[in-house]
């Protein structure tokens, strides 16, 4: 078991590694350098002074050899200064990173205490007119657009009922309730939009497994239905349901940075899209590494999940 | 109705599922809706470009059904233009991610060995990434610098051609991984072997002998991976970074939708709601498919 974790952390070094050339190679894609802005912020610069800042900040060199510069500075522990903040970039990521997990973390529990109840309730009636209604919502959840979602949030709850604020995020000294006004439209369209996908794991997962023959032994010795279903079956219906949760909660991190800027939540994800879309280099590179780090955090968690539940599956060995 | 070939049982499980059957027509429908969007402006007698600054953000009304947008255009025709623009996208880059996909498990699975162990880890690797971001920033680099001429990166159509290319780049893991299992238990069955025996090159038995093997699985991936495609690109557009104004397309009719959403609360419904009844229609139809070509998965 240890050996496996240790390769897949090995592996996913090695992926995030390689992604963090290929992340700073897009990002000196992107329109304009900062000289270029340098420019735009001083109209007496000429073209000459921009080509010898050029020099000096090494950004005439290859693209390798800029990588090389950035990456042994970044990995002594120098990762820059964001433009936007105007603060180290490693102080500008933090309090984005406790707001997404405040927010993730209630819409995550949201959807997996409505999806847990009501997928088992679909699969232990095959058919029925629950089990279709179900469906039907699960689909709808996987369909609707987020950030249409949350503008149909946003008019309801903001613009005409003004119950609920329409974005922002509550000033530091709020009490609770006051947070929580501001968590509650994004919560629920992070979380209406992840149910309908772990409904459909859920339902998925119990269906197999009340295929099994220990599920027809405890049937034949008598055991009650909802027993069977909410001990027997639940139980081991959750070692795949479990997996798919953790590969999505490092999925969400990503997967909020619309809802995230459509509220103007200060999370991750709208660090990230600000960062982006305000050539905000230095910033921008690590949010994404961040990002990556995290989702394949998530990838990894999945496997060792897996692993752990099911003591019937034997890992430890390089895979095939 | 007898039943004595594969496909008129597929099609015969197809038409229980009432949904995907709605959802077809329903598809259908939208698809020569917008095929013929021209005709319904001159029916209608608007014009999804004509700018009518006196009548903005108009009730809708007899001349305008569905009402007017901030610069006074057309919300119906806007709406029809658009849904060329996102169906066409989705349906073209699913195609797109399909073909990738396709080769990559195909190679994978028919070689095996090493060049399947890269694929694979390749493959892993790419699904493992944070997809909206990495879109985001794939959709903001300059072409310029990429060495496209300008004339092609600045003009009109670029958008377009773009978006589709970045969701396909993204977009063909899953066939890949679903081709390549199915490639590994087909290339031991006995056809395969014949074809090695009478001397067929690797492509022709690749692509002439497992491939027709692997179209319903490959065409149920396919349906439903065009609705995260739309989802994809009306996202994208809605951030500013997929389809430019002035084309335009569902996603980005909602971009201005939401600053004028004390005005003007109607303009955000119509595009959102288009893009939810179509999404929803290529997941039911996708559903549909897959329980009528593979009666296994049934409940």
């Amino acid at each position: 078991m240890s050996r496996f974790i240790a390769w897949r952390l090995l592996q996913g070094l090695l992926v995030l590694f390689i992604m963090s050339f290929v992340i700073y190679a897009l990002i000196g894609l992107m329109p304009g350098d900062p000289i270029d802005l340098m420019i735009s912020s001083d109209p007496n610069m000429t073209a000459a002074d921009a080509a010898r800042l050029r020099s000096l900040y090494g950004l005439d060199l290859p693209i390798y050899e800029r990588y090389l510069n950035w990456i042994s500075t970044a990995l002594s522990g120098d990762l820059g200064y964001s433009r936007l903040f105007g603060q180290p970039v490693l102080q500008a990521l933090f309090p984005a990173l406790i707001n997404s997990v405040m927010l993730l973390g209630l819409a995550f529990t949201i959807s997996v205490c409505v999806a847990i109840p009501l997928g088992t309730l679909a699969a232990s009636r095959p058919r029925s007119f629950l089990d279709y209604s179900v469906n039907l919502a699960a689909f709808a959840g996987i369909s609707i657009p987020s950030f249409w979602l949350a503008l149909m949030l946003i008019i309801i709850f903001a613009v005409f009922l003004g119950w609920l604020p329409a974005g922002g995020i509550a000033p530091q000294n709020a009490n609770i309730i006051e947070t929580l006004k501001y968590m509650i439209l994004p919560a629920t369209t992070l979380s209406v939009v992840s149910i309908g996908s772990h409904i459909r794991y859920v339902r998925a997962a119990m269906i197999e497994v009340l295929r099994q023959d220990y599920i027809r032994t405890a049937k034949a010795k008598g055991a009650k239905n909802t027993r069977i279903i909410w001990k027997h079956a639940l139980r081991n219906a959750m070692i795949p349901v479990v997996t798919i949760l953790a590969l999505d909660f490092g999925y969400l991190f990503s997967g909020a940075l619309v809802t995230e800027t459509i509220y103007s939540w200060p999370g991750m994800g709208k660090l990230i899209f600000d960062s982006v879309m305000g050539n905000d280099f230095n910033l921008a590179l690590v949010a994404l590494l961040f990002a990556t780090a995290l989702t394949l955090t998530g990838n990894l968690l999945a496997d060792i999940c897996y692993a752990w539940l099911d003591p019937r599956i034997v890992i430890g060995q390089e895979p095939s | 109705m007898t039943h004595n070939s594969p496909l008129s049982l597929a099609i015969c499980r197809f038409r229980k599922h009432q949904l995907a059957i709605a959802s077809l027509f329903l598809l259908l429908t939208m698809i020569l809706m917008v095929l013929f969007a021209p005709l319904f402006e001159r029916f209608l007698g608007v014009d999804a470009n004509a700018i009518d600054l006196f009548n903005r953000m108009g009730q809708p009304s007899a001349a305008h059904l569905l009402g007017t947008d901030e610069l006074g255009r057309d919300v119906l025709a806007r709406l029809l233009y658009g849904g060329r623009i996102s169906l066409a996208t989705g349906l073209i880059a699913a195609c797109i991610a399909a073909s990738i996909g396709t080769v990559v498990g195909l190679f994978a699975g028919y070689f095996g060995g090493k060049l399947d162990a890269l694929l694979m880890r390749f493959t892993d690797g790419v699904i493992a990434l944070p997809l909206l971001p990495l879109l985001i920033v794939l959709a903001a680099i300059d072409l310029v610098k990429l060495g496209v001429p300008e004339t092609i990166a600045q003009s009109e159509n670029i958008s377009f051609y773009r978006i589709i290319l970045i969701v396909a780049l993204v977009g063909w893991t899953t066939v890949a991984r679903l081709v390549r299992g199915a490639t590994l238990s087909f290339k031991e069955r006995e056809f395969v072997m014949a074809a090695i025996g009478v001397g067929a090159t690797h492509l022709h038995i690749m692509f002439r002998h497992i491939l027709p093997n692997l179209i319903s699985p490959v065409i149920v991936a396919v349906t439903l991976s065009v609705g995260n495609v739309i989802l994809l690109e009306s996202v994208l557009s809605f951030l500013g970074l997929g389809i430019q104004p002035p084309m335009p397309s569902w996603g980005n009719m909602l971009t201005n939708a939401q600053e004028l959403i004390w005005q003007a609360p109607l303009l955000a419904v119509f595009p959102g709601l288009m893009i939810f009844i179509t999404v929803i229609c290529f997941n039911f139809l996708g559903d549909g498919l897959q329980d009528a070509f593979d009666p296994k998965a049934e409940f």
